[in-house]
């Protein structure tokens, strides 16, 4: 079997504390592995890490003690090694105000020093994907959330990334349009084989989304997993990994779990 | 009927130039020509000066000065504020410095400089940089800070070169500081190049206010004062339709006026 395109091994981080005094555990020894083209959820309550071990995979922190393994290389130390490698749509939509919704889709293309007009044909046409053909132009002010999102999620995809990362990118949105563009975010996701880490704290976004399901509890470790196939999709079989989901995240003590409404 | 905002913001400070205006004529029958000269002196020895090239080269040579301090202030103050701004420590190293020198009346720089120096253009210069380089550097400071960690770490996760990083966030971050800064210091920088040329300096328009004084004539004065008024108002005016346009993706109603 090939190695697995991401890998956690024993990985912890500590914070120093806002008064200077002592340390806080934020991730413990937490280890996993995704493969290529997997979509993995990860859930768990606020404050339980997710994040966390979203910015130590992508390479914005740098672990305490252990070892995060991307494609063979660190992505902290190696930060560069992953220039266009991967692609981060994030909880709130980060757009540059004083770029066009075109030029935000642009501006990973530009940083990857590719070409102005190759780099506006890729974005037109991400745009056009994602259903927004005549508003290339506009700015974001002029945009509503959904649309906003939908211009973040071109941009992650327009560089083509191997690997997406998502931190609770529709949470901010209303239920409909999140329900749309989680739709739309998994038909391309897997069109495109690209391999996904989905941090959620919605139990059926995590279930719609994810091949697999990983529970975190705080510290940042694994609770509870479980593998998503069509037969644990719909009916008894996703009752059940709700009911087991609900079960352990009720195991620990903290803010408590907001659930979607199944839709 | 209802005017247009602008319009009415227009007759109003035309109305109250009109009431200074018509104050003035009146006082000019009463006291002597050296206090109040009539306004139409004041404004046929305006018209001359702009007319006359000797006399507008003298303008110029000012506005170069003031053009020449400000952009080396600004130069100055954003290679001092954006080290700060990306390692805190040197702040309190810089900062205590700024505000020293903040403290130091613009007067005071003259005579220092007039000791220290000996070519007046230099002179100028520096007097005009070191009088405004720590507000520019507090203000592109302030602007760096105020830069969004969202937006930096969505731009670094497409792992961009320091120069690219620059190019793309922190130059459209701090733009509208910027151009606040210059609006700011431009009347500071006004008020300060008359004191310096009033001292030190055989030109422009502080040489000829100083002779205006000499000569005792006021209509003189007010003339070649009001062209650094004028000078001030249409590089504002020509800031604020840069603002606009570098800044046209803000909604409407937060553009500047």
């Amino acid at each position: 079997m090939a190695d697995p395109l991401i890998r956690f091994r024993e990985v912890t981080k500590e914070f120093s504390r806002p008064d200077g005094v002592g340390t806080f555990t934020a991730v413990d020894r937490l280890s996993f592995a995704i493969e290529k083209g997997e979509i993995v959820a990860v859930l768990g309550k606020t404050g339980c890490g997710k994040s966390t071990m979203f910015n130590l995979l992508a390479g914005l922190i740098e672990p305490t003690s252990g070892k995060v393994d991307v494609a063979g290389h660190d992505p902290f130390s190696e930060f560069n090694a992953f220039r266009g490698k991967m692609g981060i749509v994030f909880q709130n939509d980060r757009l540059m105000p004083w770029r066009t919704a075109l030029d935000n889709v642009v501006l990973g293309l530009e940083i990857l020093d590719a070409k102005r007009a190759e780099a506006e044909i890729v974005a037109r046409r991400w745009l056009a994907r994602l259903g927004l053909s005549g508003n290339e132009n506009d700015y974001p002010h002029a945009l509503s959330g959904g649309m906003r999102q939908r211009v973040s999620i071109a941009r992650a995809f327009a560089v083509e990334p191997d690997i997406l990362l998502c931190d609770e990118p529709f949470s901010s949105l209303d239920e409909m349009t999140a329900r749309d563009l989680r739709a739309e975010f998994v038909r391309l996701v897997k069109q495109a084989g690209k391999t996904a880490v989905f941090i959620t704290h919605h139990i059926n976004e995590a279930m719609d989304v994810g091949d697999r399901i990983m529970v975190f509890h705080r510290p940042a470790r694994i609770a509870y997993e479980a593998r998503m196939d069509a037969a644990s999709r719909e009916g008894s079989g996703r009752q059940a990994i709700q009911d087991e989901i609900l079960k352990v995240l009720s195991l620990e003590t903290g803010e408590g779990m907001p659930a979607a409404p199944v839709v | 009927m209802t005017l247009n905002p602008r319009l009415r913001q227009f007759l109003q400070a035309v109305a109250s130039m009109f009431v200074l205006l018509a104050a003035w004529q009146i006082a000019s029958f009463f006291f002597p020509y050296y206090l109040f000269p009539p306004v139409q002196d004041i404004v046929v020895r305006t018209v001359r000066i702009l007319v006359n090239w000797p006399e507008l080269k003298q303008v110029l040579e000012t506005a170069m000065r003031i053009f020449i301090g400000l952009a080396g202030a600004f130069l100055l103050g954003s290679l001092l504020a954006i080290p700060i701004g990306r390692y805190p420590k040197l702040e309190s190293y810089i900062t205590p410095f700024l505000v020293f020198l903040q403290g130091i009346p613009a007067l005071s720089w003259v005579i220092i400089a007039i000791i220290w120096f000996h070519g007046t253009e230099f002179r100028i210069a520096f007097i005009m940089i070191i009088t405004t380089l720590p507000a520019f550097t507090f203000q592109v400071l302030d602007s760096y800070r105020s830069m969004s960690k969202d937006l930096f770490e969505m731009t670094m996760s497409f792992r961009p070169s320091a120069w690219t990083l620059f190019r793309v966030l922190i130059v459209p971050t701090i733009l509208p500081g910027i151009l606040t800064a210059w609006k700011i210091n431009l009347g500071n920088a006004a008020r300060v190049v008359v004191v310096a040329e009033l001292v030190g300096a055989t030109g422009g328009v502080g040489y000829e206010l100083l002779r205006q004084q000499q000569l005792f004539d006021m209509a003189g004065a007010l003339a070649w004062t009001i062209q650094l008024v004028l000078f001030v108002l249409v590089v504002q005016q020509v800031i604020v339709w840069v603002e606009n346009w570098l800044l046209r993706y803000r909604p409407v109603s937060e553009r500047a006026a």
